[in-house]
Parts: structure tokens; sequence; C-alpha cells
């Protein structure tokens, strides 16, 4: 057997075959540009006007930052989306339609199929991670020369975010019906949305009991935390040190043993995924 | 060295909670054998087929194929297998699907790019290999799920009613194939409904219901077998009647029709001769065997498992 057609390769590249036959490869391609120049045009014209008015050195910087970070969020934000749409049905998808009794009746086991469909959206997802990404802290530096600190923790941390929902997706996918998982995965990612917003109040007015609610729907669903520790990373100093509320900042940041926890959780899920979907009667 | 069976099954059960899907299947298929798997709507015939396949896990009981454990993964690569509902990735093309799966196969690039045309050749898909699963009508996809089966060139397939979206022409072609596979040497283990598709090509059947092996039949004992036979003849006095019965204890003569049983061909020679020298002139002398449909509504019974 050589490695082109190690199971898990075989399915990846079917994976990222589908995505493309299926046209959502082309259409996330062609409406991630149109978000991008949106977004080029938007931060020309808002610079036109720093420039006009300059506000000062520093809070020049705090401006173009902040328009960088709500640039990130929402990528974050359409990461999270993208990655749920396309992955719930993945599993389910093939267990209800019965295309799964050919591909499980072949000579491999059951978790090369998941862990190769894992691989194949985790790519394709972190590719998109990276374009969308990478293209708004392009667009600001290549029109400002403002980058943000730590840029690569920070994209690091957003695909972190991206794998968790992918796992939770998958473990999803082996168990319940295609919608009753996208329900289950967006619950817990409101969950974490509104658990996330609780402790950042609670940290600003010093409420111990906000701040405990928040950590643990942190640890029931930590994509939240994950996202503020990369903003936390991605803001300046300035923010960091005074913080301010807003989606785009992080007031309280996540500890790196929450990071550690996120990348346990992210595994366990797709572990479980694994070993369920190899004992399920198809 | 003998050779293992090819299917080998002992007390194999599965129960969906407290719904019994298949209670106690116990049965061999010999190598080379084509054997076919009859029963009522509901018997447990595809929840047999997909725990052999490892798609369902029993609830209890053994199973081996080609000598080793069914559940081992690596048995398959020498096993074929059709789905009964054959619902595949339909956004590839004929042959984008057969390439996919001898990939799942482990088959070298060399031996793919040799045997997917073949294939498409022998299914009768050539001219449509490029073109999406997706516009293929269901007597099409049937045929590429069988070229998917035959990929490996496998020593055991496994068909679950293969014949179902077909029009007889592919049904002729299934046929062949099984034909082929058998001269081949390889074992074909058949889900039917259709029995006389069973009828032309296993060597054996077993008739299941309620998850149970009720009989083995070799269909040659089918074909050599008791048989009706029909006379049209002028005149059949009840003397030329009465004495029929040194062959057949149960002629009937009705007009110029008789109806006799006999245990087998042997006799029709001396009978129609009988006949002729009895002064009576015959139309018609036609020996019909016992159906298998016969057979299976004897053995499973009419009430249809329900």
């Amino acid at each position: 057997m050589n490695i082109r057609n190690a199971t898990i390769l075989v399915i990846a590249r079917l994976t990222f075959r589908e995505a493309s036959r299926r046209w959502v490869l082309w259409v996330a391609g062609i409406f991630g540009l149109i978000f991008l120049v949106v977004y080029a045009i938007g931060f020309i014209a808002i610079r036109r006007d720093i420039l006009l008015h300059p506000p000062g050195q520093l809070m020049t910087k705090e401006i173009y930052g902040f328009i960088l970070m709500a640039g990130l969020y929402v990528v974050n934000f359409l990461t999270t989306i993208m990655t749920v749409l396309t992955a719930v049905d993945t599993l389910s998808g093939e267990i209800a339609s019965g295309t799964v009794h050919t591909l499980v009746s072949k000579p491999l086991r059951r978790w090369e199929i998941v862990l190769g469909k894992w691989l194949g959206f985790a790519a394709m997802m972190a590719l998109y991670l990276l374009l969308m990404g990478g293209g708004v802290m392009g667009i600001v530096y290549v029109i400002s020369g403002y980058m943000a600190p730590h840029a690569l923790p920070g994209l690091g941390l957003m695909a972190l975010g991206m794998l968790l929902l992918l796992s939770i997706s998958f473990l999803g996918g082996v168990t319940l019906s295609t919608l009753a998982n996208g329900v289950m995965v967006f619950g817990l990612y409101g969950i974490a949305f509104i658990g996330g917003w609780i402790e950042q109040f609670g940290s600003l007015l010093k409420n111990q009991s906000a701040v405990n609610v928040g950590i643990i729907s942190s640890l029931i669903m930590p994509s939240e935390a994950v996202w503020r520790r990369a903003a936390y990373e991605m803001q300046s100093t300035l923010v960091r040190t005074f913080g301010g509320l807003s989606p785009f900042s992080s007031q309280s940041a996540p500890s790196r043993a929450m990071v550690l926890y996120a990348v346990l959780y992210a595994a366990l899920m797709l572990w479980l995924a694994m070993r369920w979907f190899g004992k399920r009667d198809l | 060295m003998t050779i293992p069976n090819a299917i080998e099954t002992a007390h194999l059960r599965k129960t969906f909670g407290s719904n019994v899907a298949v209670s106690d299947l116990t049965l061999t298929v010999a190598p080379g054998e084509v054997f076919g798997f009859l029963g009522p709507n509901g018997a447990g015939k595809t929840t047999s087929v997909k725990m052999l396949l490892g798609l369902i896990a029993p609830t209890a009981g053994e199973m081996r194929l080609l000598g080793a454990s069914a559940r081992d993964h690596r048995v398959r690569q020498r096993v074929g297998f059709l789905p009964e509902h054959f619902r595949f990735h339909d956004w590839l093309t004929a042959s984008e699907f057969l390439h996919l799966h001898a990939a799942l196969y482990h088959m070298p690039e060399a031996a793919v790019r040799q045997r997917v045309p073949e294939l498409l050749e022998l299914v009768g898909l050539s001219l449509h290999a490029a073109q999406k699963l997706r516009s293929f009508s269901k007597g099409m996809l049937q045929r590429i799920g069988l070229a998917q089966a035959l990929l490996n060139e496998p020593d055991l397939i496994i068909l679950d009613e293969p014949t179902s979206g077909l029009d007889p022409v592919g049904r002729r072609l299934v046929r062949d194939i099984i034909r082929s596979l058998k001269q081949r040497g390889a074992t074909v283990f058949l889900n039917s409904h259709l029995l006389s598709e069973v009828e032309i090509t296993c060597d054996r059947v077993a008739f299941i219901k309620h998850g149970q092996v009720l009989q083995i039949s070799s269909l040659q004992t089918l074909v050599e077998g008791e048989l009706t036979v029909q006379v049209r003849a002028h005149p059949l006095t009840p003397q030329v009647v009465a004495g029929l019965s040194q062959w057949s204890q149960n002629a009937r003569a009705d007009g110029d029709h008789l109806t006799l049983t006999l245990p087998g061909e042997v006799d029709l020679p001396a009978i129609n001769r009988y006949l002729v020298e009895q002064g009576v002139d015959v139309y018609a002398l036609q020996p019909q065997k016992v159906s298998l449909e016969d057979l299976f509504i004897q053995v499973v019974g009419t009430d249809g498992g329900l």
C-alpha cells in the first residue's frame, strides 16, 4: 500500500473534492473576496478622514487596531459559521443517505473515515481562515503600516476555535441528525458566547460570581474563551492595560491553561467521534 | 490444504432494543458456490448481510468470511459488496467513483487505470464514464455499483438485491457476471426477491424467516425432483387413464387434458409410447418442475412473515 492510497488521505481528498463540486469552495471564495474588498474600501475611507484630522499618533494606532480587531472578529465569526454549516452534515448526511455503506464495507477501519474527513475540513477551513484573517491583516498593513502584535499566535488561536467547533460537529454527526447536530453546536456556541460576556462584565465590576459563571461556561464550551485569548494576543498594549468593553477586545484574558483545556477538549471530541462512529450500526 | 468456507455463521443474533431482527442465523456457504438468501420482507436478510460486512455489530454469535473473522477489516480486501439502496456520492463521475473505491481497496495506480475502463465496458457504461452519477438512472446506478463490487476481483461477492432496478437486459448482464464469477471460483452470496433469477443462478438457497434458517435446499434436487406433467391428447378414455397407474397414482383427465405427477423424467418416453399404442393422439406432453416459488411458499408460508 502506498501513501497516496492511505485511507485517511483518500477521504481527506474526497472531502476537498466534494466541497469543490458542490460549489462550497467557490462560493466561500467569491464572498470572502467581496468581504475583503468592502473591508479595504471602508478602511481607506476611514483612514482618509484620520489623515485629514490627525488625532495624534497614539490614538491613530488605537483606531487602526480597533478596526483590525473588528475585521478579525467578523472573520472569526464567519469561520465558525462556515465550519459548522459545512461539517455538520458530513457524517450524519452520509449515514442518512446510505452512501456510507459502500465506504465502510471496504477494507478500512471506520475511524480512518472520521479522521480523513476531519483533516480535510480542518485543512479547508484553515485555508479559509488564513486567506480571510491574513487578508484583513494584510489590508490594514498595506494601507496604514499597522500590524497587530502577536499576529501568528492570534491566527493560531482562531484556528483552534475553528477546530473546536469542527470536532464537536463531528461528534454530533455520529449520533444526531444533521439538523439536531446543528442546533446542538450553535446551542453550545450560544452558552459560550453569553458566558464570555457575563465574565467580561464580572471582571469589569470585580464580581467573582459572574466571573465564575463565565469560567464554567468556558469549560462547557471553550470557543469564546479561545477567541478572547486570540483577541488579547492581537490587541494593542493600551487596550490590554486599560480594557474597554467590546466584542473585539478582551477585558479578562483567558489563561494559558484554558487554551490547553481547549486543545484537549477538541482532541477528546474528535477521539469520541472516531470511537462512536466505529461502534454504531449503519 | 482445504479451502476455508466462504461464509460461516454460528448463532448470529441481532436485536434493536426489544425488536429481534435476526434471532439465530447459522449457515455455511462453501467456496465457489452461488448461494441464494431468500425470505419474506422483514425476515432479517439485509441485517444479516450488514453484519457480515461489518456495517452492523451482532448482538451475539460468530461469523467468519473466507476463513478469517468477519470483524477484521482486512478480510474485506477480498470481498465485494453491492448494497441494497446503492446510494453513492452522486457528485462524482462514473470513472471517478470507481477510482475512489479502487483507492479504498488500496489498489495500485497501474492496476486501477486498467481495471476501471474494463469494468465500465463490462457493465455497459463506457460511454457514460465522464458523466456525473447524479444524472444516472436507477438501472445505471445499479450497474456502476456492481462494477464497484467487482473492482478488487473479489473471492466473495455479496449482492443485496442486485437486479431490483434493472430491466431484462440488465438482469441478463447480472446473470452473466455471476456465471463468470463462478467460473473464476469466486463465491457469490445473493440476496434477492426475484425467485426466477435465483432459480437460474444459484446452486443452493437458504430460506429464512424471523432471522432463522428454515431450510437450505440444493437447486439441483429441485431440478431433479418431482414433475407435474400436462398432457393434451384425444381420446382420453377412463381405461387409458386407469392404465397410467403403473407410473403415477394421481393421473386425472379433464376432457382432452390430462395431469399427472412423476418422481422424475425417466418415465416420460414410456408414457408417451403407452398413449400412442393405445391409439391416443398426443398433441402435447409438457413436464413442469416444482418452481422455486412453489417451494418458497411451501417453506416460508403465505403470511409473508408478518
